[in-house]
């Protein structure tokens, strides 16, 4: 099945006021598309905290979001320093932010849990010292 | 209970008086840590925070809430005034602490 349709978001490093650029606009996208709220809903926490990890714990990178008639998938690939144990950073509560990070209210270790309860699948790859990319698609 | 009913109460100051006060206020919801909130702020809800930064209207966007109320006298600065309101976002600032505000708009429904 073909792609609907393609975007694509650079995610600048240490940019807190540009984060949450992607999510808006997909979520705008999506609207107009006519995807049901609930979905528009997942796909927005999702990507939102994907899109804030990349800028709090890695140095940016490249949100590439397709639709087809199935599914949304979004690929979120920056260029950090990887996470070292993946088990452990999927636990509510695990967080590695830095205080000044914490002051801007992140910090809960609850981002990565929340990517993974509101999409359908979930997929980390990632290598030290070179980058993560997570995967994530939701049904239509 | 809309948005314009919590403007009507004297404890509760707009900061963005050119956003829209028609939406409805279904649910309170009390949350500083944003991970937290955009996981769980319901749709429509009225969104007690004391947290104030651009992520926190990122969030609030994201989540649909109807209307922030800022607490313990947190407000905002003509920048992000201008950025919730052209993401159409009403938010309230109030003395009050979170738990009094959040029990005084409950109060009003
Ligand atoms: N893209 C990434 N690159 C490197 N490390 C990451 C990345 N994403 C997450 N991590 C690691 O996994 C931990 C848990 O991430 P998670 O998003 O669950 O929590 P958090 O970002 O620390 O806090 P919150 O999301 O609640 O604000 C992080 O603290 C960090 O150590
Ligand atoms: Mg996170």
């Amino acid at each position: 099945m073909p792609n609907l349709m393609e975007l694509k978001y650079q995610v600048s490093n240490e940019d807190f006021t540009r984060a949450g650029e992607a999510s808006s606009d997909v979520k705008k996208k999506l609207k107009q598309l006519g995807v049901s709220p609930d979905v528009i809903r997942r796909v927005a926490i999702a990507l939102y905290e994907g899109e804030i990890n990349m800028v709090i714990h890695a140095y940016g990178g490249e949100i590439t979001v397709t639709i087809s008639e199935e599914r949304i998938t979004m690929t979120l690939a920056d260029r950090g320093p990887g996470i070292p144990d993946i088990d452990k950073a999927m636990q509510a509560g695990f967080s590695t932010a830095p205080d000044n990070v914490r002051n801007l209210g992140f910090g809960a270790g609850m981002g990565l849990p929340n990517m993974k309860k509101n999409s359908d699948t979930i997929d980390i790859s990632t290598e030290i010292g070179v980058g993560t990319t997570v995967v994530m698609t939701i049904n239509l | 209970m809309k948005v314009s009913d919590i403007s009507k109460d004297g404890n509760f100051t707009l900061l963005t008086p050119t956003v829209s006060l028609d939406k409805d206020v279904d649910k309170l919801f009390c949350c500083d840590l944003l991970s937290i909130a955009m996981g769980k702020a319901p749709s429509g809800s009225c969104w007690v925070t004391v947290m104030s930064n651009v992520n926190t209207l990122a969030v609030a966007t994201l989540t649909d809430v109807s209307c922030i109320v800022l607490a313990e006298g947190v407000t905002m600065d003509d920048t992000l005034k201008a950025k919730a309101a052209s993401e159409d976002v009403a938010v309230f600032t109030t003395e009050l602490p979170i738990y009094d505000a959040a029990k005084l708009i409950d109060s009003l429904r």
